[in-house]
């Protein structure tokens, strides 16, 4: 196998391990720049993954062939924002610590999402499996580019929504009236409050993009990895996407740089069987290592500088 | 309208907090062109009754007229569209935007979808010509000085078409001369047709800037007069409730020799700037030495290298001689140093301990409160009520939170607890910020008597009377030195205030 | 004890309304799914209490939430967030097995402790890892522990599989029986019920938790830094060295948790594919308990009760049982947002004693 070709392949599974991580990373930084903290993004990416299987399966049924996946997409944003509803209800207007309302999200996730997909298909605890998932794209004249032209060019159509949306969520935060509004609300909300804004309302659009974008992620590892929906599709991304977002500083374009470690290290983890030295390292060691990595990165390179000042704090506008 | 119309008029205004009346049926008038004072001690209504006119409070009764026209305020929008704007004492300014970001933030302008921060800019500019504003637009707001911060906060009223301005305890963080260009604003501001509400506690400035003062006392107004006809005592008598002089009594110091010894000092800040440049200060048994100076010229890092809570790069601290610099807050607890903190809420107490728990937060570990590793609850009651008891504060009992004691009874908890360690040195902090005046003369009045001990106290504060007023001794902290001592007995106001500019022309002497 | 009732009085009202709301919502979502809530419930109960055995199960089911439960509180007591349980729960699994089945020839007075030591201490090495990093390097700490949970998760299947495995299975040799800790007499007793000892050291640990924290000059310090670190620094504590050892305690817990349940109740280890879960199930316990030692056994009392019940749920009237999971997040919903639960019991009887502002 010539190296040109690895490194693409490389580059391409990086990106495919990445994409859920971006949205979910993305989602949270929303939230958190709002001020409010997310630990639900494994939540929200549940019920996304959850409600694409599903939506999928009937858009299926319905004969709406290669449009179906694109249907989960939108079921995915709508199921994300609706249950990102009752983490901003518990943290926003009941001042609930904001990690444990995360939690319960995770918690109401894993329970609902088994509790209807074993409603729905009869007892069993696995979506059927779907016929119309997403393929992969190659871009005409731009994929024939040698190594990005495999890696970048040549992917899920959900791949490059994300990468879009890295940059139109850089714009949306440092360049709009909006973007604006929701930083001053997660640094100095009294601040803004003073300025006329309106504090909890910013808030609850900060946490209900979390969702959708957390649920997106979600989706796409339905609809571009396992074609089902069973308890184990999601399993701990949404606190990678966390870490990535920590990592990232609370930044899009420093997210993104995140989330393709964290996909480089799982694509890594496939790729590096390929090579026969490979076999003296037991597998656990391999699978363990981009959590070592985080760990490794964060206490190298930490600063709780970065985030907003007023993360985690319920506002209160009798306190002064 | 005519000329008789008040551009505010509050009548019977009253808000309640859950067990106290905060604002009585107060009345109210501003007139167009004036500087309305607003004087009250601290706790006596006056912010909550301007935060009812900013919208950030609903009155429980009374109502509010703007030229004439009743209308209900019920949140900052609805203010600013009347033209209402207020500088709030605790700065609202995002630190990490710039100061245009600031100004424009809820009223942005824009070009498409796209901030439009150079139109921002611009427009910015030109108010700050007209008013004599100075100021960066596109620097940070945590890079300016305190009294820039200040500007953009007037600007940001003004930015938003503000005819009414209120300036809530505006001078608290400035030195002299900034007051006095504060004042110069305030004038032009009024000049060019602004009405000004003026909230504060200092009766020089109402006496220097104000048209008509009106007086309030435990949420009632006491009176309202024409500045012109009144005098600061009378004022000082109205807002008290009792003649003060505002002198503290005391006897002439009878200094001995040196107990705290502070040879070039030299402390990082978090962000690893050097804040204090190679420091130097004595402080003798019997002798209160106040620090003069503008907050962030190293005062917070001089207090924490002193008690152990900022590390110290280089320098010496001696205490009777015992090296002290980076021994731990224990040790030097242990050694004979108090400190009596800054923000009593961030250090001084631990909020939701009982009463008890926080008179022993320093000394939980030694017998008889602590034996073979166990506490005993009550040896701790004990030592809580004979402390309670002797500095008079109050609480329903020892096992009250702290939380739920007025700043005054906190204050005098912790002044209780620090003296009572029976010190060499008391550190004193800002130790009168945001209390009464009762507090003020009862904490006051401690201090001396500590000194009057043959204690060494070191009192640090941003109140230059108060620095005045209670030390025999001031030294000027100016960029992380010390740039000058002078005696209060021979020194003002106008000279303090130089030095704490930097400047060492003055009478001072330079502290080698 | 009248200051144990006291520290419940305000908090328990929330805590049993908030379990009630908790029961109604999977109520109502019974109901979408054209179930038999009642029934339901009904099925649910006679699953714990219909015969000795079952009820013996449900108390195993119990045991290692308490102790997850109080890893959670207590690291929660100190202001710090022990998202952890789950990988020191694993790590003690683990450092008790490889006793349990490496350790020859010792008497079980000794082995059994031994193991329950070992599981114990590197729960606790494992969380005070979480304390250090925090403590020197300010790294957030759930960030850390969420990490560790999927090293500790990977790490054990290593050992599992490279040093204590069973031949051709997905598992480990069973432990010595010197190193069981199960209560055969009682198991007996109860149609052989998985009874163990653990069960008893879990409620003894109560008791610790509450001397250690509240009467102590220790516990002293760990509230202090958990209420306000910078005043506990004024006031010349170590605040790192109460973060550290507040996550090794905490660990203890946890790893002890783990430790029983090789020992008392499987007596190997298998190779995970996923995480089990219980120290995740503990962070529930410990807020349904409002991270108090006494409020927590009730906790885990209730979250072991429905979680065992769960089965005869699904059997009695045919409902999922994951929609446990959905009432207990429910139920810690409605203690995070008290508001919610205090604006519905308000006009009842709630009036918590507000002291005079003086």
């Amino acid at each position: 196998m010539d190296w040109v070709t690895t490194l693409g392949q490389l580059m391409n599974t990086t990106l495919v391990f990445s994409t859920a991580l971006i949205f979910a990373a993305l989602g949270g930084i929303f939230s958190e720049r709002s001020g409010v903290t997310n630990l639900g993004l494994e939540g929200f990416m549940m019920f996304g993954a959850f409600a694409a299987a599903v939506a999928t399966y009937y858009a299926e049924d319905a004969g709406m062939g290669s449009a179906a996946p694109w249907i989960g997409l939108i079921a995915a944003i709508v199921l994300g924002v609706i249950t990102s509803l009752i983490h901003a209800v518990a943290s926003i207007t009941f001042k609930a610590d904001q990690t444990i309302s995360g939690i319960v999200i995770n918690f109401l996730a894993a329970g609902a999402t088994l509790y209807f997909v074993k409603l729905i298909f009869d007892g069993n605890g696995e979506t059927p499996l779907l016929t119309q998932v997403f393929n992969k794209v190659a871009i005409p004249g731009l994929s024939s580019i040698p190594i990005i032209g495999e890696g970048l060019f040549h992917n899920y159509p959900t791949t490059y929504i994300a990468i879009v949306l890295v940059f139109v969520a850089f714009y949306v935060l440092f360049k709009t009236p909006f973007g604006l509004r929701l930083r001053a609300v997660g640094e100095h909300p009294s601040a803004a409050d003073t300025a006329g804004i309106n504090v909890n309302r910013m808030r609850y659009i900060g946490v209900m993009i979390s969702g959708a974008l957390a649920a997106l992620g979600g989706a796409t590892v339905t609809l571009t990895t396992t074609s089902t929906f069973a308890h184990n599709t999601i399993s701990g991304q949404g606190y990678i996407a966390i870490a990535a977002m920590i990592f990232g500083k609370w930044n899009p374009i420093g997210a993104f740089g995140a989330a393709a470690f964290f996909g480089l290290s799982q694509a890594v983890r496939t790729y590096v069987t390929l090579f026969s030295w490979s076999k003296d390292i037991p597998q656990e060691f391999i699978y363990m290592l981009p959590y070592l990595l985080t760990i490794i990165v964060l206490v190298a390179a930490v600063g709780r500088s970065a985030a907003p000042a007023a993360l985690g704090q319920p506002y209160d506008p009798g306190k002064r | 309208m005519n000329s008789a119309t008040p551009v505010v008029e509050l009548k019977g205004i009253t808000k309640r907090f859950p067990g106290v009346v905060a604002n009585d049926s107060i009345s109210f008038k501003l007139f167009k062109g004036e500087i309305h004072a607003l004087l009250g001690e601290n706790g006596a209504g006056k912010s909550t009754l301007m935060n009812i006119v900013f919208g950030l409070y609903q009155p429980d009764e009374g109502s509010i007229e703007i030229n004439g026209e009743p209308v209900i305020i019920d949140n900052p929008n609805k203010a600013i569209d009347l033209g209402i704007g207020m500088v709030h004492q605790h700065f609202k300014l995002v630190e990490p935007f710039t100061v245009t970001e600031n100004i424009i933030l809820g009223m942005e302008p824009k070009k498409g979808s796209n901030l439009d921060t150079k139109t921002a800019a611009a427009r910015i500019q030109e108010l700050s010509e007209q008013y004599g504003l100075r100021v960066d637009p596109y620097a940070k707001i945590h890079d300016i000085s305190v009294g820039m911060q200040q500007r953009v906060e007037i600007l940001k009223t003004l930015y938003r078409g503000a005819d009414i301005l209120i300036f809530d305890e505006p001078t608290a963080v400035l030195t002299p001369q900034e007051i006095t260009e504060l004042m110069e604003i305030m004038r032009r501001l009024v000049a060019e047709g602004k009405s000004i509400i003026l909230i504060t506690h200092k009766l020089k400035e109402i006496m220097h800037i104000s048209n008509t003062v009106t007086i309030i006392r435990r949420g009632k107004v006491i009176d309202t007069v024409k500045t012109s006809e009144a005098s600061p005592s009378i004022l000082a008598e109205k807002m008290v409730g009792r003649n003060v002089t505002f002198k503290v009594d005391k006897r002439a110091a009878a200094p001995g020799g040196n107990v705290l010894e502070v040879r070039d000092l030299f402390v990082k800040n978090k962000e690893g700037a050097t804040v204090l440049n190679g420091l130097n200060l004595n402080v003798r048994a019997g002798e209160i030495l106040g620090i003069a100076g503008v907050d962030g010229n190293g005062q917070t890092q001089l207090i924490e290298a002193l008690t152990g809570l900022s590390k110290v790069e280089s320098g010496s601290i001696r205490l009777n001689g015992k090296e002290l610099a980076n021994a731990t807050p224990r040790q030097i607890s242990e050694s004979g140093i108090a400190h009596i903190p800054e923000d009593r809420h961030k250090h001084g107490l631990v909020l939701d301990f009982s009463m008890s728990e926080n008179m022993v937060l320093e000394t939980y570990y030694k017998e008889p409160y602590s034996k073979r590793g166990f506490l005993d609850y009550n040896a701790i009651k004990k030592q809580a009520q004979r402390l309670i008891q002797a500095f008079d504060v109050r609480t329903p009992s020892a096992e009250t939170k702290a939380r739920s004691l007025s700043g005054g009874n906190q204050q005098k908890a912790i002044i209780a607890r620090e003296i009572d360690k029976n010190p060499d040195v008391l550190i004193a902090a800002q130790p009168t910020r945001g209390l009464d005046v009762g507090a003020i003369e009862f904490v006051q009045t401690q201090l001396i008597a500590q000194r009057d001990q043959g204690k060494a106290v070191l009192l640090i504060s941003f109140e230059l009377d108060e620095i005045i007023n209670v030390s025999d001794r001031i030294a000027v902290i100016y960029e992380g030195q010390i740039v000058g001592e002078v005696l209060p007995e021979q020194t003002n106001d106008q000279e303090l205030g130089l030095m704490m500019a930097g400047s060492t022309v003055a009478g001072g002497v330079r502290h080698e | 004890m009248s200051k144990i009732l006291k520290l419940f009085s305000g908090s328990g009202a929330i805590s049993i309304i908030a379990i009630v709301l908790g029961l109604i919502v999977g109520a109502v979502v019974m109901l979408i799914g054209g179930y038999e809530p009642l029934l339901a419930y009904k099925s649910l109960f006679s699953q714990v209490f219909g015969n000795t055995y079952d009820f013996g199960e449900t108390l195993r089911e119990i045991t290692p939430l308490i102790l997850t439960g109080f890893a959670f509180a207590f690291a929660a007591r100190a202001g710090l967030f022990n998202i952890g349980g789950e990988g020191q729960f694993i790590v003690g699994m683990t450092a008790a097995s490889v006793i349990g089945i490496k350790v020859h020839g010792l008497p079980i007075y000794i082995h059994a402790p031994l193991a329950v030591i070992a599981g114990g201490l590197f729960g606790g090495i494992w969380a005070a890892l979480v304390g250090y990093l925090k403590a020197k390097r300010g790294v957030n700490e759930v960030i850390t522990s969420i990490m560790l949970n999927w090293i500790a998760l990977y790490l054990a299947n290593f050992i599992v599989r490279h040093f204590l495995l069973m031949e051709g299975k997905q598992r480990s040799e069973d432990i010595l029986p010197t190193a069981s800790v199960s209560f055969p007499w009682l198991s007996d007793l109860m149609d052989s019920a998985r009874i163990h000892w653990g069960m008893l050291i879990a409620v003894l640990c109560s008791v610790f938790f509450y001397y250690f924290m509240w009467k102590t000059k220790q516990g002293f310090e760990l509230r202090a830094v958990g209420n306000n670190p910078n005043a506990a620094q004024y006031a010349g504590m170590n605040v790192g060295r109460n973060v550290v050892k507040a996550m090794f305690i905490s660990g203890i817990f946890a790893g002890l948790a783990g430790a029983f349940q090789i020992l008392g109740v499987f007596h190997y280890q298998s190779i995970m594919s996923g995480s089990p879960g219980t120290g995740f199930d503990g962070i529930a316990v410990g807020l349904i308990g409002m991270n108090n030692p006494f409020g927590i056994l009730l906790g885990a009392l209730l979250f072991g009760t429905l979680t065992y019940g769960s089965a005869g749920m699904s059997f009695g009237a045919g409902v999922p049982p994951e929609l446990i999971r959905i009432v207990i997040g429910s139920i810690i919903f409605f203690i995070a947002a008290q508001g919610i639960v205090r604006g519905i019991i308000k006009p009842f009887y709630f009036k918590r004693k507000k002291e005079k502002v003086l």
